[in-house]
């Protein structure tokens, strides 16, 4: 294929990654930026976020649209309920160490990738996308349902963003961020706001989720990468930036896509990673982060 | 003893044949004497290395269930020599270092006269040499070259399944002479992969083809769409073989990329979609190419009766999918190989007359002493030749041809295809 | 002080002791078990300086196993090396990477530290894929029985690679307790508590942390070396992110920045996986849960509790 197609291909393929990764990210960094914890279970979201859609699709009757807009809602709740009560039960009564939390949600990990090999199974199962649109370009053909994820991503994160900056709920997470002790002398009762952050986390998780299953089959150990990518970005983008984890995630997503198109696969892997790397050694506070006082 | 010892043995092979003949089931077994003449009625304990999690889960499920099966039938046949036979299953979680522990729970602390089972190289690779230091045979189940290579030693054989070179070599001619000379591959870019890329491109070179791009998929990649464009335009030939959850992506994303636009003929193996649906959306673009099957998922029209019979003991549907559940897909054309390793094992254990673990090296050399090893209920894969120097053995090979959400066999290669020289002598290592 | 001094060192040699007339006791199966527990604590051992004692949360740490594994097992395989002077090299390649990955990694701290050394890790992880031709891969290699020797002395012999492995950790646990009552351990501690004091104090953050950094990675790579040496395999698997995160778990189990922490932690965690695959095929759940109650009741490691609570002596 000539070299123009070809970057088209790699950059689309960016854009879609980006997409995917920001939503998870972006979760991620919520949890990280207001309780200050590594939820090393934040990848295992996304898997049950998966695994929960493909049980939806399965048990909604009807057309494939159907059953994937049921999951687009019922995954997130379902997993949100998960996480809170694992914030109640567990996390609280860490007192969010963060020491004693790394041990908990690897515990928790183990926890739901046997539940969900016991109860899903090892295989990878997919989950039909609710429309069939292929795009075929001059060179190659492309899916639709990609960009479609792309926008849905998209209209999201603009949602996320006018929760955290237009409601009250998402001033009170973010007066939690800022500042924990002054939002607890000013009546915000910081373990309901731990909770719901925690599940809004991985709500954000399991709706990316959700969007990729078509892409990517449900598999119990599809949570790895996730989880990898999504620290890695929140911390280029900057702790408790959202612009940042956005940009990070597009940089991350097209550096991998583009470099590929240069280099032997495997090396453009190596380089890309050494590159991202690089980001942070020159600059450690992230993209968009500040310098610490 | 050893004349009562035979007819007990011939005994129950007529009983097996039997069974095929009347269709009978197998508890009328339970009626004929059982346990003849035992020196011991002791259970032969057989460890078996499972994948129960981990990336290589959704083999070791079906590995266990085919496992279990093949028991049934055996112990109901009598057992190995007279004994009743036991397999201890234990997790290796598909991890090299949990593996060599797991070698040596079953072979130390469960007391088992044998390891076998194990699918992923790493995991043979990582467990041979504690196998090795404790002078416990290890038969393994993985279809890597690792055995013939002669990286291991004595005590690992591989009498179930063909190696990958062997396999590899063998549908190089078919695919030259009937889909095209000009093969671009994509592998993933591991060991495995570097198999499939190495010893095909030698075989297709061999038969006056060419592999015109070798398209290397890094592993931690779950998405693949942005490496398709390495594929040349004129290739004539698309050869893939990828491994692990993400293969049915990687299918599907074949599939969008070339979409209704003119695509090569496409060539892959059976490893790219090992217990998944080929009839899964998004998967409808494989009719019409052609995959590698060690052992065909769908029931052929001219299956043997061993086939047939093999299929119902462990429970598969007549398209390679648990009987029980038909969206349970198998793992059809690796999974006999566990059925016919144990039964090489009770084989080999009897012409060792194989008694306590220090008849082991006796029980290695009986094996290393086998030959033919025609078809039967015990080999319904078809007919195999055993090569004892190099611990391998060599069967037939299929491909088959998508077609209305079946594969259908369109040419088997013969033992013959899939020989190569011997690259070591393991006869010739100490014990 | 001096009775404190002989109390914990009472405690250490007792362990040493213990360890070497176990071997007279324990079944085989557990024989090589203990083997292998001891080797993989000398890479949490060295986790620990960095992390427990510096406070450098590193996720990088399989780069430094897996340089000690592959110096070695390369060194063996291609270059025909015997056991010994390989696992030297092994120590260099860990130190020398850790030089390098420090100069750059340590101009960050806390969580970025944490991704950039996660992604130094994936990058030397891809690299043993990318040399496939050498280190085949995700396969691995498996090492001639007959090079696995030292002199007279056969590795593969069960006793004597319990000796090895008892040598290497005695000797990597009495450096852990010399570093921790050590001047030197005592700045590294001070850093990891109030760095701005410390450097007021006149010491160079740096300095200190490329240190503890070069002695821990020398330490994992010691670990890997000897693994792939007593134990005949070398492969990709120990390079994998798998591999950074089980010392951090290891250490938080047994308890950050105590000195016998890091062993209890891969001795709980190894039998843990054992047993419960003996009670469920679903044993990853009761692995799970256990960290998790372990969590709740000894939020500090088990040996962490245990200082807080009853043995504050506890180095």
């Amino acid at each position: 294929m000539d070299f123009g197609p070809f970057l088209l291909l790699a950059s689309l393929e960016g854009l879609v990654m980006a997409a995917v990764l920001a939503l998870t990210a972006v979760g991620l960094s919520l949890v990280f930026g207001v309780m200050r914890v590594v939820n090393v279970a934040h990848g295992e979201f996304f898997m049950l976020g998966a695994i929960s859609a493909w049980f939806v699709v399965d048990l909604v009757p009807g057309p494939a649209a159907l059953g994937f807009a049921a999951a687009l809602i019922i995954s997130p709740l379902l997993v949100g309920a998960i996480a809170a009560i694992a914030d109640m039960t567990i996390l609280k009564r860490l007192h969010y160490e963060p020491e004693a939390t790394i041990v908990a949600t690897i515990g928790l990990l183990y926890i739901f990738q046997q539940l969900a090999l016991t109860f899903y199974g090892a295989d990878a199962r997919p989950v039909e996308a609710p429309f069939s649109l292929r795009i075929q370009f001059p060179w190659f053909g492309y899916s639709g349902y990609k960009l479609a994820v792309i926008a849905a991503s998209v209209v999201v994160l603009v949602g996320v963003w006018a929760f955290l900056t237009k409601t009250r709920a998402g001033l009170v997470m973010r007066a939690t961020q800022l500042d924990r002790e002054t939002a607890q002398a000013f009546g915000i009762n910081v373990d309901r706001v731990f909770a719901g952050v925690f599940a809004l986390g991985a709500a954000l998780a399991a709706t990316a989720a959700v969007l990729v299953v078509p892409i990517q089959q449900a598999h119990y150990l599809m949570g790895g990468d996730p989880l990898l990518l999504s620290f890695i970005v929140v911390i280029i983008g900057g702790l408790g930036s959202l612009r940042g984890t956005v940009v990070a995630a597009l940089l991350i997503g097209l550096s991998d896509g583009i470099i590929s198109v240069f280099f032997s696969p495997t090396l453009a892997k190596i380089i890309a990673t050494l590159l991202v790397a690089m980001v942070l050694v020159f600059r450690p506070q992230g993209l968009f982060g500040r310098r610490p006082a | 003893m050893t004349v009562i010892w035979h007819a007990a043995k011939a005994n129950r092979r007529s009983v097996i044949k039997g069974l095929i003949a009347g269709g009978s089931t197998l508890a009328a077994t339970a009626s004929l004497p059982r346990y003849i003449q035992a020196q011991t009625s002791e259970p032969i304990r057989l460890g078996f290395q499972l994948h129960r999690t981990g990336i290589g889960a959704a083999y070791g499920r079906w590995y266990e269930r085919t496992a279990t099966a093949a028991l049934q039938v055996l112990n109901d046949s009598g057992g190995i020599n007279g004994r009743p036979v036991e397999i201890l299953f234990e997790d290796d979680g598909t991890d090299p270092k949990r593996g060599a522990e797991v070698v040596e729970k079953l072979a130390v602390q469960q007391n088992c006269d044998v390891v076998f089972g194990t699918l992923f190289s790493h995991v043979v690779m990582g467990s041979a040499p504690r196998a090795g230091e404790l002078k416990v045979p290890y038969l393994v189940c993985s279809e890597g070259h690792h055995v013939a290579s002669g990286a291991l030693d004595r005590w690992t054989l591989q009498p179930g399944i063909t190696d990958v070179k062997s396999q590899v070599q063998s549908m190089a001619p078919w695919v030259t002479q009937n889909l095209g000379r000009k093969v671009t591959m994509v592998f993933p870019d591991y060991a495995f992969g570097h198999d499939h890329r190495d010893y095909f491109t030698a075989a297709v070179t061999a038969q006056g083809g060419e592999v015109i791009e070798h398209v290397a998929i890094p592993p931690t990649e779950t998405s693949f769409t942005r490496y398709l464009p390495r594929i040349p335009n004129d290739t004539e030939v698309l050869y893939h073989v990828m491994v692990g959850p993400a293969v049915l992506t990687f299918v599907k994303e074949l599939g969008e990329f070339y979409g209704s636009g003119s695509r090569p003929e496409i060539f892959g193996f059976i490893d790219s979609l090992e217990a998944v649906d080929i009839t899964a959306p998004g998967l409808e673009f494989l009719d019409g190419t052609h995959f590698w099957e060690g052992h065909p998922r769908f029931l052929q029209q001219d299956a043997s009766d061993y086939e047939t019979y093999y299929r119902a003991a462990v429970g598969v549907d007549e398209n390679g999918a648990s009987a029980a559940d038909p969206r349970d897909v198998t793992t059809y054309a690796h999974m006999f190989s566990v059925w016919e390793t144990l039964f090489s094992i009770r084989d080999a254990m009897e012409a060792a007359n194989y008694r306590t673990p220090a008849d082991r090296p006796a029980f290695v050399e009986a094996m290393e002493s086998v030959t033919e090893i025609p078809a039967s209920i015990e080999h319904p894969q078809g007919a195999k030749l055993f090569n004892g120097k190099t611990h391998q053995v060599f069967g037939i090979q299929n491909i088959s041809v998508v077609a209305d959400g079946r594969m259908n066999v369109v040419h088997t290669t013969s033992i013959d295809d899939g020989l190569y020289e011997d690259e070591v002598d393991y006869t010739t290592l100490p014990f | 002080m001096t009775g404190v001094l002989n109390r914990s060192a009472i405690l250490h040699i007792g362990v040493v002791i213990l360890l070497f007339a176990l071997q007279f006791v324990l079944p085989p199966y557990h024989h090589t078990n203990m083997a292998r527990i001891m080797t993989l604590a000398v890479f949490a051992m060295g986790y620990n300086v960095a992390f427990g004692y510096t406070g450098l949360l590193s996720l990088g740490h399989a780069l430094f196993f897996a340089s000690g594994l592959y110096a070695a097992g390369l060194l063996i395989q291609m270059g025909g090396w015997s056991a010994l002077p390989a696992f030297s090299m092994a120590l260099i390649a860990g130190g020398g990477l850790a030089l390098l990955v420090g100069v750059l990694a340590l101009r960050t701290t806390g969580v970025a530290f944490m991704i950039v050394t996660l992604m130094f890790a994936q990058a030397g992880y891809l690299t043993v894929l990318y040399l496939g031709e050498w280190t085949r891969g995700d396969e691995g290699l498996v090492l001639p029985a007959a090079s696995r020797t030292i002199g007279s002395l056969d590795l593969t012999n069960d006793t004597t690679r319990y000796f090895c492995a008892l040598a290497l950790f005695s000797i990597a646990l009495l450096g852990c307790y010399l570093l921790a009552r050590s001047s030197t351990g005592r700045v590294l501690i001070a850093m990891r508590e109030n760095e701005e004091r410390s450097r007021m104090l006149g010491y160079d953050p740096l300095r200190y942390r490329l240190t503890a950094l070069v002695i821990s990675a020398v330490m994992s790579a010691a670990a890997g070396a000897a693994y792939g040496v007593l134990f005949g395999y070398v492969g990709a698997t120990f390079a994998s992110i798998q591999y950074s995160i089980f010392p951090l778990l290891w250490v938080l189990l047994g308890g950050a920045g105590t000195v016998l922490g890091p062993f209890l932690g891969v001795l709980l965690m190894t039998y843990l996986v054992d047993l419960a695959g003996d009670v469920t095929s679903a044993h990853l759940l009761v692995v799970g849960i256990a960290l998790v109650l372990t969590v709740l009741f000894a939020p500090r490691g088990l040996l962490g509790t245990v200082r807080a609570r009853w043995l504050p002596w506890l180095p």
